[in-house]
């Protein structure tokens, strides 16, 4: 019953919305919607903690027959994790959306993707995932165009169609997958792998896999889409699919080349690796050729999903650790810098740093709140992104992964000189004496305080963290501790 | 589009899509059919009713607009979820009640059909917003 609520939470407040409410009474209800949900997110991450792997059978359908969810260390970390940038976007909504979104249907979209994105990281079922994915796309779709510009719907376009086409791969492999072992329940999938003598068949249907999600998280050479739709619509929407909607392909690559494609490895993960490298690389090359703050944020996001992705390319218990406690920092962080790219619109009126200038004198909260989540990606101690690096790189160095490693450091020099680069342009240089300044109220900061405190408190209590990412890890690579729990 | 045989056959129609709408969603569960076929075929009637007069006119006879039938059909949904609560059985498990009715036999009624009903509506919402607000004119 447990797992059902995250489900349930956004279900109801979404009906809710679809009645015409009034302004004040819709953006209340956002937030303590989405505040109920990290509650009951919490609830759960507590009760996998002390309970071990839970598991629900919707319709008292046992596995392998029915749709299952499960709820590991992973997943229950990643729907705290999601749950709290979804509440910290609900704060941040009340001020940011502008006029043409009106909150009520705003929350509409907001909400249903909550549901898709919570019943993609519980569900335990092949299918299931994907229907969870439709939901989140078509939705994520609808807040992009909202506001129905030319420019927005020309991005939003390109994402739903490439998006699509990686739904395609995902269900085509699903086919396969269903058609040569008659199960689409993740644990009983892993169970018949383990057990049969021939698995190169699987190398087909992972294939198409990994292009679809490959897609959907951006990886090289497969994330024109994320550049292309990003950065038009409003900032909050912005902000919320830098930090979710990406994340959700990574999860899903993490989980299925943990639990049933480990068929193949060697071939596997050097694919993986060599992707990762380039992801990062190329992520990281673009965003210092961009000016706009969103573009250059954006190709950042590739950039760092080549991290996550390294962390499963190296397939040790402390990489697949580092990219889980990488996730966690970056979903912070990402969604952080797009808040405060927003704040800095709001107070200059300008989304390109060339234009913007002086900040740091006239409003040094501001520059606090952008120094956080920028040291934090690029990696400077003792903040959140370091420490994620830290752990990843000493685990490429540890499996003799050397070249990996060392594209991984240099990625992090890129990433810093493209954070300095909006810094210096935005904060350090003289501001013109005429240009006007608004002033940033409190309540308008404080999503991106919370994310920022987030952020600093990972950097400094990084081994707690840290521990619970590596059990997430252990459950992940030992995975007869999955399966035993699903199928009973 | 003004057709005077459309519109008198839309007259006729609309009751024999109603009709099938309901019968495929009282013969789901068990055979083929269900709330998303039948709600489908629900829409055909106001569909039709679109394409022999206009979306717009249509739009404004509606007594029950689209969206109404979203929040109707959904907490439909959420209420057929409640029974199993309350007995505390596995989330989305269904509760059946039955009264023998004698001669007519054995009537079965469930929080399935509960779900079905609200799928029916939802999917009626649906259908019938989005493809109005493709042909309406504003």
């Amino acid at each position: 019953m447990t797992l059902a609520i995250p489900i349930l939470i956004p279900l109801v407040f979404m009906i809710f919305m679809i009645l015409r409410l009034p302004e004040r009474v819709t953006r209340t209800a956002g937030i303590s919607g989405s505040t109920l949900m990290l509650a009951a997110a919490v609830f759960i991450l507590i009760k996998v903690k002390t309970e071990g792997i839970q598991t629900l059978y919707l319709g008292a359908w046992e596995a392998p027959y029915g749709i299952t969810f499960v709820a590991d260390p992973f997943s229950a970390l990643m729907l705290v994790v999601s749950s709290v940038i979804m509440m910290a976007i609900s704060l941040y909504a009340i001020h940011f959306l502008s006029s043409e979104y009106r909150s009520g249907k705003f929350y509409i979209f907001f909400f249903t993707l909550a549901v898709g994105l919570n019943g993609a990281f519980l569900t335990g079922d092949v299918f299931n995932l994907y229907v969870w994915i439709e939901v989140m796309l078509l939705s994520s779709f609808v807040l992009m165009t909202m506001g129905k510009t030319q420019d927005k719907l020309r991005g939003g376009i390109k994402y739903l169609a490439l998006n699509l086409i990686g739904s395609l791969f995902f269900l085509a492999g699903i086919g396969l997958l269903y058609g040569k072992t008659g199960t689409l329940n993740m644990a009983h999938l892993a169970q018949i792998v383990q057990s049969s003598e021939q698995t190169q068949w699987l190398n087909t249907p992972a294939m198409l896999i990994f292009l679809a999600f490959g897609i959907k998280s951006a990886v090289f050479p497969l994330f024109f889409w994320l550049p292309a739709s990003y950065h038009r619509p409003n900032i909050t929407v912005s902000s919320m699919f830098a930090g979710l909607l990406t994340k959700v392909g990574v999860y899903a690559l993490i989980r299925f080349f943990t639990l049933f494609f480990v068929q193949d490895p060697s071939f596997w993960h050097n694919l993986i690796l060599i992707i990762a490298g380039f992801t990062m690389v190329v992520g990281g090359m673009a965003a210092s050729t961009q000016y706009d703050t969103r573009r250059i944020l954006s190709y950042h996001i590739i950039s760092q999903i080549g991290y996550m992705v390294m962390g499963l390319g190296i397939f040790t218990p402390l990489a697949i650790a580092g990219a889980v406690y990488f996730m966690i920092h970056n979903m912070i962080a990402k969604t952080n810098t797009f808040l405060v790219a927003g704040m800095i619109q709001k107070v200059k009126g300008s989304f390109d740093p060339k234009n913007i200038g002086g900040l740091f004198t006239e409003s040094p909260f501001l520059a606090v709140l952008f120094i956080i989540p920028a040291f934090a990606l690029a990696g400077i101690p003792p903040l959140s992104g370091f420490f994620g690096k830290f752990i990843l790189i000493k685990a490429g160095i540890e499996s003799g992964q050397y070249l990996i490693t060392a594209v991984a450091v240099l990625t992090g020099l890129l990433t810093l000189y493209s954070m300095i680069k909006i810094w210096n342009e935005a904060f350090l240089k003289k501001g013109e004496a005429d240009s006007e300044t608004k002033k940033l109220t409190f309540s308008e900061a404080l999503p991106s305080v919370i994310l920022g405190l987030i952020s600093v408190l990972m950097g400094i209590f990084a081994a707690p963290v840290f521990d619970f990412a590596s059990e997430a890890a252990e459950v992940l690579m030992e995975n007869t501790k999955y399966i035993e729990s699903v199928l009973k | 589009m003004n057709s005077g045989i459309l519109q008198i056959a839309e007259k006729y129609l609309r009751w024999l899509f109603l009709v099938f709408a309901i019968f495929a969603l009282f013969r789901g569960h068990n055979l083929p059919g269900g709330g998303f076929i039948g709600g489908l075929m629900a829409a055909m009637a106001f569909v039709f009713r679109g394409f022999a007069y206009s979306a717009d006119e249509v739009y404004q006879s509606m007594k029950i607009k689209p969206e109404t039938y979203l929040v109707i059909g959904f907490t439909a949904v959420i209420l057929s979820f409640v029974p199993g609560m309350i007995a505390g059985k596995t989330f989305f498990e269904g509760v059946w009640l039955s009264a023998d009715l004698g001669q007519l036999g054995l009537l079965k009624l469930g929080t399935p059909l509960l779900f079905d009903i609200g799928i029916f509506l939802v999917v009626i919402g649906v259908t019938v917003l989005f493809l109005f607000s493709l042909k309406r004119s504003d």
